[in-house]
């Protein structure tokens, strides 16, 4: 080799350049934060690692904000962010944090679910870092997360996943998926110990409603619906048909199954005595036949191969040019749960769950998700949380 | 951070220096530079907690 030392010099220089230009942006995602301003409805913020402490310091401990009501009543737990690349739950919570008050009852809301899955993405896929949601004062930015949580907080993964503690066999990558590890153990691997925390909140307060927000493919049968067990079948049927009468969209009932384990729709009601229910807003983003995943198909969710498969009637959600905007997905999300708590309220009148200041779908496709965002510059610097 | 994960940073960084010495040795060929360079990618990012 001619010219070793200086070879290898330029060589070395053109790596690190590679390396720092690629892995800095990885890194600035990893720590960049989303402010939240808590509201005159939030009296106090705990932590998942105060119901297992073994998860204090981890990167899995996470905000619970608490909403108390002046009059006691039932308690429902609303969980975001268990797939951080389905955000439309997570900005439901946060509208929920930063505008609801609640006059019966107590809420517990977790908008990031699993932190580690948020603080990663998937570069490989093209999927973008951040996407900005424009509000009355600026836009306000978001981390894009994936649906895992990262190999550098939970490693290695099993050959196979075996389900604790029904010993079904599952994905090996679903041992890193808060949706596969209800109901958790203490001292099982960090995703199993963040949904055995979420367990012990939900049965140490006695919660009455869990609800945990998602979104999922246009091409996925279980999309746009309400995924409900036995005991919230009923309560489920009843959301379903009034918010088709009243707010005219479609959001149609699928049953829990009884042998697919580990989801929380499964397993918060079997483990608990609480009404397990999971929303699905359709979420073009993470069909496979799309263009490029850019921000604007995270937020607009329009592409022109899905209204193709559409007009062919391949997708299980209608679908035309207007897409499936984010609105429309939040405003979804935050109609249904009011009224599955509406429902729940009339049906057991003693644990009534009421909240006001939390807009409906009509309110959000008017006025846009950002309306109801409070900027963080006015708002007393106590009263900021860092998702 | 649990016992194995702890094992495979102390691997990820003994590759790291035995490719990096070896990178400082080769005399011959400029593609196993290169190769070696690529290899080391992803394993500095796992060491620095990047990717």
């Amino acid at each position: 080799m001619k010219n070793e030392k200086r070879t290898k010099i330029i060589l070395g220089i053109i790596f690190a350049a590679l390396l720092i230009t690629g892995g800095l942006p990885l890194w600035k995602h990893h720590h960049f934060r989303t402010p939240v301003v808590a509201g005159p409805g939030v009296t106090r913020v705990i932590h998942l690692s105060d119901f297992l402490p073994s998860l204090k310091g981890t990167v899995a401990d996470t905000d619970v904000f608490v909403l108390e009501g002046r009059e006691p009543g039932g308690k429902a737990l609303v969980m975001a962010g268990t797939h951080p690349n389905e955000p439309a739950g997570e900005l439901s919570a946060i509208i929920i944090i930063e505008n609801a008050i609640v006059e019966k009852g107590t809420l517990f809301v977790i908008p990031t679910f699993n932190v580690s899955a948020s603080r990663e993405t998937k570069p490989g896929d093209g999927y973008p870092l951040y996407f900005d949601i424009p509000t009355p004062w600026g836009a306000k930015r978001f981390r894009m997360g994936n649906r895992d949580a990262s190999p550098l907080e939970q490693w290695p993964d099993p050959d196979v996943y075996i389900h604790y503690p029904e010993k079904q066999l599952l994905s090996f990558l679903d041992i890193r998926n808060t949706n596969r590890t209800w109901p958790g153990r203490p001292n099982g691997l960090l995703m199993e110990r963040v949904t055995f925390a979420a367990m012990e909140l939900i049965r140490k307060n006695a919660v009455d409603v869990a609800v945990d927000m998602h979104g999922a493919e246009t091409m996925f049968p279980v999309t746009n619906c309400i995924v409900a067990p036995e005991k919230s079948a009923k309560i489920a049927a009843m959301v379903s048909m009034t918010v088709k009468a009243m707010e005219g969209f479609d959001n149609h009932v699928e049953p829990s199954p009884e042998n697919f384990r580990g989801l929380s729709h499964r397993e918060i009601g079997d483990y608990s005595d609480a009404l397990p229910f999971l929303l699905e807003a359709p979420l073009p983003f993470l069909d496979q036949p799309t263009g490029p995943k850019t921000e604007k198909l995270m937020l607009d969710g329009k592409d022109p191969f899905l209204l193709s498969l559409s007009r062919k009637k391949k997708l299980f959600v209608s679908y035309d040019e207007n897409g499936w905007p984010m609105d429309k997905r939040v405003g979804q999300h935050t109609s249904v749960l009011l009224e599955i708590f509406r429902q729940y309220s009339k049906k057991f009148p003693e644990k009534a769950i009421r909240l006001s200041g939390v807009p409906r779908y009509a309110e959000i496709v008017k006025n846009g998700v950002g309306s109801w965002f409070h900027d963080p510059a006015k708002a007393d610097p106590k009263s900021i949380y860092e998702e | 951070m649990n016992i194995i994960m702890i094992l495979y940073y102390l691997i990820t960084a003994y590759l790291v220096f035995i490719l990096g010495w070896n990178f400082i040795r080769e005399k011959k060929s400029v593609n196993n530079l290169i190769l070696m360079l690529l290899v080391l990618t992803p394993l500095i990012l796992r060491l620095l907690r990047v990717k």
